[in-house]
């Protein structure tokens, strides 16, 4: 009895788990962010493609990045701006999302459609980190897991400074949308951290 | 065995409790040391305001698909006196448009008052400062401008044929970002005139730019430039090109005001003829106004 409380202790501390067989890590490089805004003047719009995402199926844990940089405008001049003097991307080159799926089940997984779900975390742009709950959508697919959330950001509320002379032609909230087509990945690597 | 046990067992709770407390930071910690780190190695951006300092051209050209439309402008000089209303009554204005081919290759045409004179160029952006690996950001210009006024015989004695109206431009535009704040540029530059006023008068001059921008708000900046001539390029009683001013940044414009001791706008003509005495109070007040529009759209 104690020899095998020993080997079962040792097994959980080498990271064994019964479960190992299922990937539990979903990752994406190449997931999409976009932003849309309308104003009397202008429409904004502007579309990421470089939005790194993990999912961890087990806990039910998200995290996202995406480089400010990588955001593409229809007006140069306009993302010149945008990097500029509103994000200041040299300053805080990314905008990062670090939360959970509330209520997450493994078992959500094995559904056939979409399933609600709600993200809760932080949300940090322009180095001002704020807690949000977003709701979303999980689509299982094959050797794919589709996550889908839309969500209004304040640009106010992130410290993103617009001056009197253009205010009225920015829109007091922005539209994101975030697609993010995560892939399996190995095991292994998440056993190993701490 | 007891011991090994309890050191597990206090191992297993030890892992227990610190997985839920750093899983959430350590999926983001993660993520980041999977990342190449592209923001960071992404080419500076917006060294200078627009595509000109004040006379002279800047390392920036317009984006890939953009077009801008560029009207610059001097009034006459601010010591002429209340009679010409401090210059006001005078004007010599350059209109041009600039577009960018791709976001490194530019084209641009102009049309000064001056001479009549019809200007082209061509840009490539070389080189682009990077944080890590490239202190500086180069630009190659390439011009030409054709002198189109109308000579009687009897003006000077010089028949204008088609290659003497002809003047160029090489410059190389090398320009640091050293701050969000503050950017600095340095332009060797060569100007030929295939016809000279003197015998005398070098056919060609060579210059050395020197200019800046200090920003003193997000939107609004100071600026200065000097265009140095070399020992024998230089004609008695002719100056070096000075200027300074202020950029005020709104949507799609760039306002630039300024003064400088040149009323011409192509380096053709400023480099060479530059005559005023700038701390003299030879001044000519002056603007750019440029207007981007966008042709192609970037999504």
């Amino acid at each position: 009895m104690r020899y095998f409380t020993g080997f079962l202790l040792l097994a959980l501390l080498l990271g064994y788990r019964p479960g190992t067989a299922q990937p539990t890590r979903y990752q994406t490089r190449a997931g999409t962010v976009s932003f849309f805004s309308a104003s009397p003047l202008e429409d904004i719009e502007a579309r990421s493609q470089q939005l790194a995402a993990v999912l961890d199926t087990r806990t039910g844990q998200l995290a996202f990045s995406v480089p400010i940089r990588s955001f593409q405008f229809k007006r140069s001049l306009m993302q010149e701006h945008f990097n500029e003097n509103y994000l200041e991307s040299e300053k805080y080159p990314k905008a990062t999302f670090s939360g959970r799926l509330v209520d997450w089940k493994p078992e959500m997984l094995a559904a056939a459609g979409a399933v609600p779900v709600v993200a809760e975390g932080d949300l940090t742009i322009h180095g001002v980190t704020r807690h949000l709950k977003v709701p979303g959508t999980l689509t299982p697919l094959t050797g794919q897991l589709l996550l889908n959330a839309s969500f209004s950001v304040a640009p106010a509320e992130y410290n993103i400074d617009i001056p009197a002379l253009v205010r009225d032609h920015i829109a007091k909230s922005v539209l994101v949308t975030v697609r993010l087509p995560c892939a399996p990945v190995a095991v292994a690597t998440s056993a190993s951290q701490p | 065995m007891r011991l090994l046990s309890t050191v597990g067992l206090g191992l297993l709770l030890a892992l227990l409790l610190r997985v839920p407390a750093r899983a959430q930071d350590s999926l983001l910690a993660e993520l980041s040391r999977q990342l190449p780190d592209s923001a960071s190695r992404a080419p500076v951006l917006a060294t200078f305001k627009g595509t000109r300092i004040i006379n002279g051209h800047s390392v920036e050209t317009p984006g890939n698909g953009t077009l801008v439309f560029l009207i610059s402008h001097r009034f006459g000089r601010l010591n002429s006196g209340a009679y010409n209303l401090f210059g006001l009554d005078q004007a010599t204005i350059r209109l041009g448009l600039e577009y960018g081919l791709t976001e490194r290759l530019a084209v641009g045409v102009g049309r000064s008052s001056v001479e009549k004179a019809y200007d082209g160029f061509v840009q490539y952006r070389a080189l682009r400062q990077r944080p890590g690996s490239l202190p500086v950001s180069v630009t190659l210009l390439a011009g030409a401008a054709i002198n189109t006024l109308r000579y009687s015989p009897t003006d000077d004695g010089f028949e204008h044929t088609f290659p003497r109206r002809l003047t160029y431009t090489w410059q190389a535009l090398v320009a640091r970002k050293f701050s969000p704040s503050l950017s600095v540029q340095l332009a060797p530059t060569v100007v030929h005139r295939n016809l000279v006023q003197e015998n005398t008068d070098p056919q060609d001059v060579y210059a050395l730019g020197f200019a800046g921008r200090q920003k003193f708000t997000k939107r609004m900046a100071f600026t200065w430039e000097y265009f140095y001539r070399l020992p024998g390029s230089r004609t008695a009683g002719l100056r070096d090109a000075l200027g300074a001013g202020i950029d005020i940044e709104t949507g799609g414009h760039v306002f630039q005001l300024h003064v400088t001791n040149a009323n011409t706008m192509i380096a053709q003509q400023f480099i060479p003829t530059t005559s005023g005495r700038f701390f003299k109070g030879d001044l000519y007040f002056g603007f750019n106004v440029a207007r981007n529009f966008t042709l192609k759209p970037g999504i």
